[in-house]
């Protein structure tokens, strides 16, 4: 590798580990020896160190990075592993592709954070299976930041199988900055007495246009899920939200939560769907849309807060 | 307070030597007046140390001991309270609680407290009273609406109100005896009422 090179691929980290702050994460944690990291621009891993019990495997594509990452039997990762995807220019396309699997009695927590900060033509697109075994724990928190410009798709779909016992919590943020438009995409197949919980928090401004669906099949006895999601709208934004809960199996418990707060000229469309074909399971739904609560608003502005600031503070503790 | 839903029909509202009756919510707060509510509103994801400090920033903001001790003024633990959320996790008398905390915090010249005690149970009650001398004491006054006459007794004066109108004010004692022997058996509601 020549002194050009390795300059090129020095810079690269620095906008990424400046990407990354912006988009709320420490980049510091992304080079710390004894933390498991994995860091791509583009279609370049710019660092990837594992920890012991953490099998990871990357392959650079023409628009992405193909990853596969396995925790071996019986491995408990102590820290959480930090995944930065990102893409520094204003226009371009990355494709990742994630193929995970946690093996039976594993547990691993991910903290992802996906970064483009000056997206004004940008497409992210990531394809992800994910495979949680018998008795394993996977805690995956993946938050967005697009910049300013809102010229981004960000299309994130993924599969995941909960194998007997395991459980499987996530929680997708971007309510920093702007959406662009968001396709999220992720259904779960949930077995014998596991756990799911899924939670999407999103705020759309201007013109974003914001499209979510859940699926979970608790297709074991016993297995339990919750969809939470809380969404944010204002200006000319949309949403539509779809979180599916389907109660197959014996004890099975599901619960769909959706609340979404609008305001100025802002669409949004929520669709609980709950489908039960075993007469031992339940599943329940609630949905809310409308405008920031009268009650909230008045008690802060009685603590001397103006109205917008008000709703401000209502708005981002629905979204912390 | 200016709150929504309530039109005004006539009068002044003086405060201060201030007519404030145009006056926002956000203004007569910054006026120095507030109100806690018969219930309390609930905030997702907002933590009670991020609320109580709220009303504070009027006075430059507020210290991690004055937080605490707003805290265990309405016998709540600071440990225990401090970095919860203000949401449905918490009961109604909690929230009650914490809402009263609200007020300590803000150092208001008049706090309006709807009913303090509702929520909160009979052996609370002397918690209640006890916070409404300690507003007292640190320069606030109180506006206390209420249907309890330990609170009322509590006061230094209080006033009948009934269709909407004030029917009498003086001495608490001797307005919750007259409530007691005309008001409870009465059944002939009349607005406005006729002078008594």
């Amino acid at each position: 590798m020549d002194q050009r090179t390795l300059n090129v691929i020095s810079s690269e980290i620095e906008d990424i580990n400046a990407a990354y702050t912006a988009a709320g994460g420490d980049a510091a944690v992304l080079h710390k020896h004894e933390l498991a990291s994995l860091v791509i621009s583009g279609n370049k891993v710019l660092n990837a160190s594992g920890t012991e019990g953490i099998i990871l495997e990357k392959h650079e594509t023409e628009y992405g990075v193909d990853i596969k990452m396995t925790i071996k039997k019986g491995y408990k990762i102590p820290l959480p592993v930090h995944l930065c995807f990102g893409l520094i220019p204003k226009d371009g396309l990355q494709e990742i592709k994630m193929n995970f699997v946690a093996e039976e009695d594993s547990a691993v927590e991910l903290i992802a954070h996906c970064t483009f900060p000056n997206a004004v033509k940008v497409i992210h697109k990531m394809d992800a299976q994910m495979l949680i075994g018998k008795n394993a724990s996977l805690k995956y928190t993946e938050t967005h930041f697009h910049g300013p410009h809102g010229g981004i798709q960000v299309i994130p779909k993924a599969h995941i199988k909960i194998e007997e016992g395991g459980s499987y919590y996530t929680n997708f943020s971007l309510v920093s900055g702007r959406v662009g438009y968001l396709e999220f995409d992720y259904s779960v197949d949930a077995g014998k007495d596991s756990i799911c919980e899924m939670v999407t928090k999103v705020y759309g401004k201007k013109d974003d246009k914001i499209k979510i669906l859940e699926k979970i099949s608790l297709n074991g006895e016993n297995a339990r899920s919750v969809i939470k999601s809380r969404l944010a709208i204002t200006d000319n934004a949309e949403s539509e939200f779809r979180g599916i809960t389907e109660g197959r199996a014996p004890r099975a418990r599901g619960h769909v939560d959706c609340m979404e707060v609008i305001q100025g000229n802002a669409k949004a469309e929520a669709i609980p769907i709950v489908r039960v074909d075993n007469p031992l399971a339940k599943v329940t739904h609630e949905a809310a849309i409308g405008c920031v609560d009268k009650k909230e608003v008045e008690t802060l502005m009685a603590r001397g807060l103006e109205e917008d600031d008000a709703i401000d503070i209502i708005v981002k503790g629905m979204l912390a | 307070m200016g709150l929504q839903g309530y039109e005004h029909e006539g009068g002044s509202l003086i405060f201060d030597g201030e007519d404030i009756t145009q006056l926002s919510i956000t203004e007569r707060a910054r006026k120095g007046i507030t109100l806690a509510w018969q219930e309390p509103a609930r905030f997702e994801g907002l933590k009670v140390r991020d609320y109580l400090a709220i009303g504070a920033k009027a006075h430059g903001g507020i210290t991690e001991e004055e937080l605490r001790d707003a805290l265990r003024k309405v016998d709540l633990k600071p440990e225990k309270y401090l970095n919860r959320e203000v949401g449905e996790a918490l009961s109604g008398g909690e929230r009650k609680r914490i809402e009263l905390a609200s007020i300590i915090t803000m150092k208001p010249k008049l706090a309006i407290l709807d009913e303090p005690d509702s929520g909160i149970d009979v052996v609370s009650l002397k918690e209640i009273v006890s916070l409404i001398h300690a507003l007292k004491e640190n320069g606030s006054s109180v506006l206390v609406i209420t249907h309890r006459e330990e609170i009322a007794a509590a006061s230094d004066k209080a006033s009948l109100m009934c269709e909407g109108a004030i029917l009498r004010s003086g001495d608490p004692l001797e307005i919750s005896e007259f409530f007691k022997n005309r008001c409870i058996p009465c059944d002939n509601r009349i607005s406005p009422p006729e002078a008594v």
